[in-house]
């Protein structure tokens, strides 16, 4: 095979999905396209087993590297201090800060893509919500760790948490950084459980079929699901009160994260929509990021039956939705900058527009304007898996440039000229930067193949309540709203 | 954890060293960028740790510090006073620095009090504060340069 062509295929472009030997077409709707439901759940089971030789290199080399590049660099910097950093006064943040940022807003995709969308029933979001879910919790957990990298000393770092303890002393509640924490423990928490309840017929589906260690993980995991009409009532209502009270959660958590910057008296983080800002910012690089991870598990994972081009037009055209109001967002900070007149925060923007920061700045720009605007208008783009791919990675590069930019690019000039300095990170902090990455694709490797990743039942669901009506000549679309 | 808060009583921002976990938070929120912190252990050669103040503890890496206004002075003046039953003599306490500086450049004292030294140059047309737009009430008083010269002590 032409290495386009094997580029192709790992795309997802033409590839066979599953083993049938006449050519499938799949450019018809998922929900229209039903099949017996005993095959969709044979199909997730076969995709959910797929540990072939390619999946444990995979998983081997971003494990070494998880372990050298993240954990290895991390302890080097513990045992040697937090100096092999490349931070110096003023610059007391850098990339782990951006970084922490970075990976909190990859967290906003799942659920945004199936709490807000269930709460307005998108159909496009029900194949993709649990893999979407799955980015939220592998990625606090990647997030969370930076806050512990980023300390001093993380030997002590468990007094920050505010818990009774025989210290007396209690963190200081002025503090955003505390709010933080409280935010995110709620939403890793909140999140989870989000993540587990749909899973659990799912699990119970897994326990029917499957034998040996997996059969008994998912006795136990699946708490003894049966499938009564009582459990599944109880379980959507469970799912429809989760899906409410998770989103304003969701919206705490970076809220709270650009408090953490717009509460300090820093020059640049000061503007009030800094909140907005960021949660524009979080969900457009967590929707970017979900097209990128769903692209390469439905072909890793042959799932080209459940997600579609379809599904992820969809989500690309949410990117450009959010592209459009993140350069809103982006242009009114910009603004309150540029008009302020303050002499040092324009020190800030000159940084940006022509100093230091410019090859970051202008590549932002192009990253997160330029490129969704030019390319995610347009239907053929919108279907092609490759383009999709190059796309999304670029908006996540954009917006971890944003994070960069926002927390080492304004820290560099302050009020007071003789305290400006400069910053460029550190082996050791890029090391820990790109490790966290394979650190996160790690988690969600492994995740991918200990549950399903289609929420088999809300696709059977949905396809339940469509049907494709003949009409004289015509095939009418229709839908039964389902009751329960 | 309280490891930097505002004193009120003496006006202070305070450093507990040993409370620090080292997010360096308040190094990022100081506006003057007064705040120094620990990169590495401190390394003093075998002579050299002759120099250290026995009051006060060397801070390891990972932490936090700032000038305390030699806060081991103002807290020993304190409980001394406080045990012989007498009220605090302000005028005898004075940071290292203030104590050591030959051209009387620094001035160190009670704010608080009206006639101490120190409240009536920060009255004077000649002091100044830094940043004071920021709303952080600052208690250093610079003085510029100026026609009159207000005694003091």
């Amino acid at each position: 095979m032409s290495l386009m062509g094997r580029v192709k295929d790992w795309a997802g472009v033409g590839a066979p999905p599953v083993e049938t030997h006449e050519k499938v077409d799949y450019s018809d709707s998922l929900m229209y396209d039903p099949r017996p439901p005993e095959e969709l759940n044979h199909m997730v089971l076969e995709a959910m087993q797929r540990t072939g030789r390619e999946y444990w290199i995979v998983v081997a080399v971003l494990a070494t590297v998880a372990l050298v590049a993240y954990l290895g660099a991390w302890l080097y910097m513990i045992l040697s201090g937090t100096g092999v950093t490349g931070l110096s006064r003023p610059n007391y943040w850098g990339v782990f800060i951006a970084s922490f940022i970075f990976w909190i807003g990859i967290s906003h995709a799942g659920t945004f893509i199936s709490a807000i969308l269930r709460v307005f029933k998108a159909e496009f979001r029900l194949p993709i919500t649990r893999a979407a879910e799955m980015m939220t919790s592998a990625s606090l957990l990647v997030a969370a760790s930076f806050l512990g990298i980023h300390v001093g000393r993380v030997w002590v770092s468990y007094w920050i948490l505010p818990y009774p303890n025989q210290r007396g002393l209690w963190p200081n509640y002025h503090s955003p950084f505390l709010w933080d924490e409280m935010a995110i423990a709620t939403y890793l928490v909140g999140s989870t459980l989000y993540l587990y309840l749909p899973l659990i017929p799912d699990l119970a589906m897994a326990r029917d079929r499957l034998k040996g260690w997996r059969h008994k993980l998912y006795r136990a995991m699946s708490l003894g699901w049966r499938g009564t009409e009582r459990q599944w009532h109880n379980l959507n209502s469970a799912i429809r009160i989760f899906s409410v009270v998770i989103i304003p959660v969701m919206f705490s958590v970076h809220t709270i994260v650009s408090w953490d910057l717009a509460m300090t008296k820093s020059l640049g983080w000061r503007s009030s929509i800094f909140a907005p800002y960021f949660i524009v910012g979080a969900v457009f690089s967590g929707l970017s990021a979900a097209i990128t991870v769903l692209i390469i598990a439905r072909s890793s994972m042959k799932l080209q039956y459940f997600i579609r081009n379809e599904h992820l037009g969809s989500l690309a055209k949410l990117v450009l939705v959010f592209s459009f109001v993140w350069t809103y967002f982006f242009f009114a900070d910009f603004l309150t900058e540029w008009y302020g007149g303050d002499a040092a925060g324009h020190q800030i923007l000159a940084l940006q527009v022509s100093g230091q920061m410019a090859p970051f700045w202008y590549t932002m720009l192009f990253c997160n304007i330029v490129v969704p605007w030019l390319t995610l208008w347009n239907r053929r783009v919108r279907n092609s898996p490759i383009a999709l791919l190059l796309i999304t990675l670029a908006i996540n590069v954009g917006m971890f440039l944003e994070r960069y930019i926002i927390v080492t690019g304004f820290l560099r000039r302050n009020h007071l000229p003789f305290n400006w300095g400069d910053y460029s990170p550190s082996v050791v902090e890029i090391s820990i930067a790109v490790g966290a990455l394979a650190t996160f694709l790690l988690l969600y490797a492994l995740l991918s193949r200990l549950v399903p990743l289609i929420p088999v039942w809300e696709v059977r669901e949905g396809q339940l309540a469509r049907s494709l009506r003949r009409v004289g000549r015509a095939k009418l679309k229709t839908m039964t709203e389902l009751e329960e | 954890m309280y490891a930097t808060y505002h004193d009120t009583n003496n006006r202070l921002n305070i450093q507990v060293y040993n409370r620090c976990a080292g997010i360096r938070y308040c190094g990022v929120n100081c506006p003057y960028k007064v705040r120094h912190f620990n990169w590495f252990d401190p390394d003093f050669p075998e002579p050299l740790n002759e120099q250290l103040n026995p009051d006060v503890t060397v801070r390891r890496r990972g932490i936090m510090e700032k000038c305390s206004f030699c806060i081991q002075r103002i807290r020993r003046a304190r409980a001394e006073a406080r045990a012989e039953g007498m009220a605090l003599d302000t005028s005898a306490v004075q940071p290292a620095c203030v104590q050591t500086c030959p051209t009387g450049a620094l001035v160190f004292g009670n704010l608080d009090e009206p006639e101490s030294p120190v409240a009536q140059l920060a009255r004077s047309p000649r002091a100044y504060v830094l940043l004071e737009e920021l709303g952080t009430e600052p208690s250093i008083f610079y003085l510029k340069r100026g026609e009159s010269y207000v005694p003091y002590g």
